[in-house]
């Protein structure tokens, strides 16, 4: 028996980085590509402080970017669900 | 005297509960902090949806949970008068470190009480120390360090493909965001935490021989568990909210999402290993991450040597409260022993409640600029 698991440890990091850092940088692209199109810096209107740009590939990208976030969110909390419920042993 | 063991047993079983509320209470800061400071959600709306989140995350993974009930202590050598007193070091140490704004590991604090307690009662050997070391002991070293590596990559990542953003998009964006990431943390605190006290209280149910040894929590278990903590949660330690959320660093809300994605990808990864690390350790790391992923932002490097102080000194405090208690209760004997040293924690309990009514920190003035200590300058205006 070792006393470090680095089989563990190096996927605590991998993942981690991967989850912890990735997921939300792909949600920053989103905002990123939803802030693009004609209606940046306008004053006044509903929205003024530029979140939605307005351009319509900016907002399927910003949504296909956020639809991602929150499917390996999903997937991820199954695979813990998974592992932390052994199927017992017959 | 099976009557008077199952009397022990519902004692033991309150008094984890208890335990468990306090860390609910204690660790609301890790979810929700930095959301708080952010504004980014109220105050309550916050503590609310993190003790809901909390029950939800009790169900998710039993791992951690036999880590405790199984792996720290050799359950032949374990007696419930050794879980009483383990519980009374625990939830001691829990509150002096509330009271003083520190957020300490409540894990550590139970876990040392307990180990305390069996060192006691039966001598070094009853440790399983390896357990101890690789489970306990060294995740509480790298957790923090791998949560800070995540969280500053993110705080990199979050600014840079954000810059063209103008600043009112960016928090508007981010705050949002964060809410989300503020929830995971929620759930994966509830995977991690309340499964310490399943952990202790199956290891009753195992001493008590009302399980086999090995098992599994029982439902009942979890659910009480998820219960207590959510309300503990609910409820919410204002004081160690504004230490995290407002001394470390001076967050915003891009900060405030990658500190959190960063907590809860590293916490519920560790869970479903088994590891029992601790939350508070792992959101002091990420929260000190962001502080290093942006350029010029400052961290009070003096605020987390106090921390990292605090934490060094927790497993060997519980376990000193802990062994202290098992020698009390060994000295009296029998149910009477275990009865006095659960009357003497309610008595601290009540003392450093009345204490910390003195310099309040509650929803009202959370936010309150930080000025060097753990309560605002001027409690009294708060205070209404």
């Amino acid at each position: 028996m070792s006393w470090i698991n680095l089989s563990a440890l190096w996927k605590i990091i991998v993942f981690g980085l991967l989850a912890g850092a990735g997921l939300p940088a792909i949600f920053a692209m989103g905002l990123y590509s939803l802030s693009k199109g004609p209606r940046v810096q306008t004053a006044g209107g509903g929205d003024s402080d530029g979140l939605v740009g307005g351009s319509v590939v900016g907002m399927a990208v910003a949504a296909l970017c956020f639809l991602v976030v929150l499917a390996a969110i999903g997937w991820g909390i199954y695979e813990v669900y998974k592992i932390g419920h052994p199927a017992p042993a017959k | 005297m099976p009557v008077s063991n199952t009397f022990i047993l519902v004692l033991v079983v309150i008094t984890a509960l208890g335990f468990d509320f306090t860390n609910g209470f204690h660790d609301t800061a890790n979810a929700m902090a930095t959301s708080i400071a952010t504004k980014a959600l109220s105050p309550r709306v916050a503590v609310g949806i993190s003790g809901v989140l909390n029950l939800v995350g009790a169900f998710l993974s039993l791992a951690v949970a036999a880590t405790i009930a199984s792996g720290l202590v050799d359950t032949k050598l374990v007696t419930l008068t050794v879980v009483a007193a383990g519980l009374a070091g625990g939830i001691t140490w829990n509150l002096v470190t509330w009271l003083f704004g520190i957020p300490s590991s409540s894990s550590h604090a139970l876990i040392g009480g307990v180990i305390g307690a069996t060192i006691a009662a039966s001598g070094g050997h009853a440790v399983l120390w390896h357990g101890l070391v690789s489970k306990v002991v060294l995740p509480a070293v790298f957790s923090p360090i791998i949560a800070a590596l995540v969280a500053a990559t993110g705080t990199y990542l979050l600014y840079r493909i954000s810059r063209s953003l103008t600043e009112a998009a960016r928090g508007h964006g981010f705050r949002i965001g964060q809410i989300g990431s503020a929830c995971l943390v929620s759930l994966a605190h509830g995977t991690n935490d309340a499964q310490k006290t399943m952990g202790v209280i199956t290891l009753a149910l195992i001493v008590n021989k009302s399980v086999p040894a090995h098992s599994n929590a029982p439902f009942w278990v979890i659910l009480s568990c998820g219960l207590a903590i959510s309300i503990g949660t609910y409820l919410g330690g204002w004081r160690v909210i504004r230490t995290l959320g407002k001394g470390l660093v001076e967050i915003e809300s891009p900060q405030g999402m990658a500190a959190e994605s960063a907590s809860a990808a590293v916490i519920l990864l560790s869970s479903s290993f088994g590891y029992s690390l601790s939350t508070t350790h792992v959101a002091t790391g990420s929260i000190i991450g962001t502080g290093l992923g942006k350029r010029g932002a400052e961290v009070r490097w003096n605020v987390a040597g106090r921390m990292a102080t605090a934490w060094v000194f927790t497993l060997p405090s519980a376990a000193l409260v802990g062994a202290g208690a098992e020698a009390l209760a060994h000295g009296i004997g029998g149910s009477t022993g275990v009865i006095i040293d659960l009357v003497i924690l309610v008595a601290v309990a009540a003392f450093i409640y009345l204490r910390s009514r003195v310099n309040k920190v509650d929803h009202n003035n959370v936010n309150d600029d930080w000025t060097g200590s753990d309560a605002p300058a001027e409690p009294q205006t708060a205070a209404a």
